[in-house]
């Protein structure tokens, strides 16, 4: 037959003309897949604030008017920050995404309550346009900006940020301004439970957020359900807040007891200071942790110890802040060292 | 029960559309579009002219190349055209057009009547060459080569999962067809020399686990598997994994864990080929998609172009915003209704903007979901970025570009809306062109 000619045919690749009839629908064409999940960003962040809102209202009703008006000029001025930046640069608006707005919100209820109004403002600046606007917006800041403004109010306003609600002690009837870390850190373990009365009242206390601290860090059971929501929803793996919990309970065991080892009180550390807050809602900022499950791992336990390091060594009677910081700057190394298994690359067979 | 695999997703399955919907066959076309190039490797040559009489299951096209199929008239008629055509995978192709002259007859010495069971290996094997078998289930890999592995292989799957969205014609298959599909399995077999022969199937069809069961009775050494419904559960590497332990070695074929992997409808149609001797000359495809006024699968002839299949399916229902060939997980946007069908089509979609419609893509903001949900163990995420940085080697070279199978996982579940698998491809094949380049260079180095 005349394959010869007819070869030649195949290499003059002329062009099909596809018969497109008057009147022809037109079809979008684009690469696999052509659907897609309903998720989106938007929607992940605002359920993140929602589930944020059960320790946020009890702050309201704990600590009063204050920490509504610090929890609403945190997400406001969060919000206008990301919104004139964005605008100024020409960039794309994200201001409404829910990110900003949770960043303000996280922040404030990482503070005092009684911290004056317009350093919560400072703070949502420094958390928007310094960590993540100038390195790129959401997706490429490598600090949690919540804690990156928490720190810079620390070191700018160091009394401020340290000044605590005035209340009155079950126990000795006397007006304390410390919270239980502090206590902990400067008179020891057993004026701390003096100041609740007893052991038991002060793991209600702190178990219910009737207790001096940041403003929506006090009431670990509300915290839990948010969290649990999120893990629920599968907004956050429960990994994360685990073992960030789990390394702070065992070490402060171990370490934490005035009389050798393990004697402290892992229930209470574990409870205390921010640590429930930034377990379940910081360290698992997803931009800011690693994206691998055992990279994120290593990154709970990493922050869990330093947190245990600042507390027990430090000069700080908190961690949970620096720790997840220091954890954040080396998150690119974990990425690059821990990846995930190539399926059908070494192992087993 | 067998174990999953890492990763993978739960889309909605849209299969109601047409799961139910037995196989029809529409009237015979009036014309057929022939492409030259249906399968994985070099393109056939016409071996007809213009003005030619063919008759159905006639040879028109083959070539000399090693990785090639057999191309064959699905219709009898005149050869009308030999001209470039819009072809579904690659724009347009080479393609003969044949006017049926409404007789539909058999080419000479077809449908035969053959024993299988006194054939030998390489009769059978032959068989299947000459009736151009290539796989069915999409990837159109000649099944002549594949059934001639060059290492021991010791387990046969027949891939029943259908993952895909949408597409029902596999399984609308093994509930009408088992009895060929067992002497299919029976054939694959034998010239495998292969005893042991999985059926996987997702657990989202009983009906067909059923049917298989019984039909598979007093059947020696086949196992109808019941598989977990997700995707890409019928990926040839993660049936393999599912259903036998084994890793299909990076870079490597599914003979390097002394596996072979045919498609249901591949089966029957090797049954078809060595019994009968009758090449593909039609398949069975789903039309369906929310834009499909009656969604159904149909045994469609070779050659048959998308606007005939779907007017025969009602029309439209609504305005399709993609018309797909293929699932809506890794089936090809078309931008004409004038492609013809295929051996390799598996389905027809034409799905409204309700469906295809996803929010603009963002930057990444490094969740996971893709890491998660990625089946081969690759960190999706990065590969894009590194690709939209044009880092393309260090893609290659650290994040095992090349480990991708593009089931889409990764960007279906991405909340950011990023095309992963476009940037992926976009790195696979500026990677293939510095890789040509080098090996022309070298090869020049080495003239010299």
């Amino acid at each position: 037959m005349s394959l010869e000619n007819n070869a030649q045919a195949t290499v003059q690749q002329k062009q099909a003309k596809p018969q497109q009839a008057a009147g022809d629908i037109q079809f979008t064409v684009s690469a696999s897949p052509h659907i897609r999940c309903d998720e989106t960003i938007s929607h992940i962040m605002w359920q993140v604030n929602l589930a944020l809102a059960p320790a946020a209202i009890f702050a309201i009703f704990y600590f009063g008017v204050p920490a509504l008006i610090n929890m609403v000029v945190g997400m406001v001025s969060a919000v206008i920050c990301e919104y004139v930046w964005e605008r100024a640069m020409g960039k794309e608006n994200t201001a409404f995404d829910g990110s900003a707005c949770l960043t303000g919100l996280l922040m404030a209820m990482s503070m005092s309550p009684v911290l004056p109004a317009y350093m919560v403002a400072i703070g949502s600046f420094i958390a928007i346009v310094i960590a993540k606007q100038s390195m790129g917006g959401l997706g490429f800041n490598i600090f949690n900006p919540a804690h990156i403004g928490r720190a810079a109010l620390m070191v700018s306003w160091p009394v401020a940020m340290t000044t605590w609600t005035s209340m009155q002690t079950a126990a000795v009837d006397a007006v304390t301004s410390a919270t239980p870390l502090n206590i902990l850190k400067m008179q020891g373990y057993d004026a701390l439970v003096q100041t609740f009365g007893s052991q038991a009242e002060m793991y209600k206390a702190m178990l219910l957020g009737t207790r001096n601290g940041s403003l929506g860090e006090t009431s670990t059971i509300l915290l839990l359900l948010g969290g649990l929501y999120l893990i629920y929803r599968g907004y956050v793996g429960w990994h994360v807040p685990v073992c960030m919990i789990a390394t702070v309970g065992v070490l402060t065991w171990a370490f934490g007891g005035a009389h050798g080892l393990f004697t402290g009180d892992p229930i209470f550390h574990m409870m205390a200071g921010g640590l429930i807050i930034g377990a379940f809602f910081m360290a698992t900022d997803m931009v800011t942790i690693p994206i691998t499950f055992k990279g994120q791992i290593i990154f709970a336990v990493g922050a869990g110890a330093i947190t245990v390091l600042i507390r027990l060594v430090g000069g700080y009677p908190e961690g949970v802040c620096y720790s997840i910081l220091l954890m954040n700057a080396v998150t690119p190394l974990i990425d690059r060292l821990v990846k995930p298994r190539i399926l059908g690359s070494g192992g087993k067979k | 029960m067998f174990k999953s695999f890492l990763g993978g997703i739960h889309p909605n399955d849209g299969k109601r559309y047409s799961m139910d919907k037995a196989i029809e066959t529409p009237p015979l076309p009036q014309q057929v579009v022939i492409p030259m190039s249906q399968h994985i490797g070099a393109p056939c040559t016409p071996t007809v002219k213009v003005g030619d009489h063919v008759k159905k299951g006639q040879l028109i096209g083959t070539s000399e190349a090693f990785m090639h199929a057999d191309i064959h008239a699905s219709i009898s008629g005149d050869v009308v055209k030999i001209d470039m055509m819009p072809h579904s995978g690659r724009i347009s192709c080479q393609a003969v057009i044949i006017k049926s002259d409404g007789l539909d007859e058999w080419a000479d010495g077809l449908p035969m009547n053959r024993d299988w069971q006194t054939m030998e290996k390489q009769e059978i094997l032959d068989a299947i060459k000459t009736a151009g078998i290539v796989g069915l289930g999409g990837a159109t890999f000649p099944a002549h080569i594949k059934l001639a592995p060059q290492k021991p292989v010791d387990v046969l799957i027949i891939n029943g999962a259908e993952c895909e969205p949408y597409l029902t014609a596999d399984y609308r298959l093994m509930l009408e067809e088992s009895k060929r599909l067992v002497t299919g399995v029976q054939i694959l077999q034998k010239v495998l020399g292969v005893k042991t022969c999985y059926i996987g199937i997702e657990d989202n069809k009983p009906k067909a686990v059923e049917m298989l069961q019984k039909a598979f009775q007093g059947i020696a050494g086949v196992e109808v598997a019941g598989l977990k419904t997700k995707y890409p559960q019928g990926a040839e590497k993660m049936l393999i994994k599912v259903i036998t332990g084994r890793e299909v070695p990076c870079g490597g074929l599914p003979m390097d864990v002394g596996a072979v992997v045919q498609n249901t409808g591949t089966t029957v149609a090797v049954a078809d080929a060595v019994v009968r001797g009758i090449p593909i000359i039609d398949r069975i495809t789903t039309v369906s998609g929310d834009a499909v006024k009656e969604p159904k699968n149909l045994k469609l002839r070779i050659g048959t172009t998308y606007r005939e299949a779907i007017d025969f399916c009602g029309g439209f229902s609504d305005t399709p915003d993609k018309l797909l060939a293929g699932g809506p997980m890794m089936g090809m946007a078309q931008f004409t209704m004038d492609v013809p069908i295929m051996k390799g089509s598996s389905g027809i979609l034409a799905l409204t903007k309700k469906i295809t419609e996803h929010g603009t893509e963002s930057p990444c903001i490094r969740c996971g979901r893709c890491v998660e949900a990625c089946p081969m163990g690759l960190i999706p995420s990065m590969l894009s970025i590194l690709s939209e940085r044009q880092d393309f080697v260090k893609a290659k070279e650290e994040y095992g570009l090349f480990n991708c199978v593009e089931c889409g996982c990764c960007t279906y579940t991405c909340p950011a809306k990023r095309n992963i698998v476009q940037y992926i491809k976009h790195a696979k094949s500026v990677n293939q062109a510095i890789m040509a380049k080098e090996r022309a260079k070298a090869a020049q180095n080495a003239k010299k």
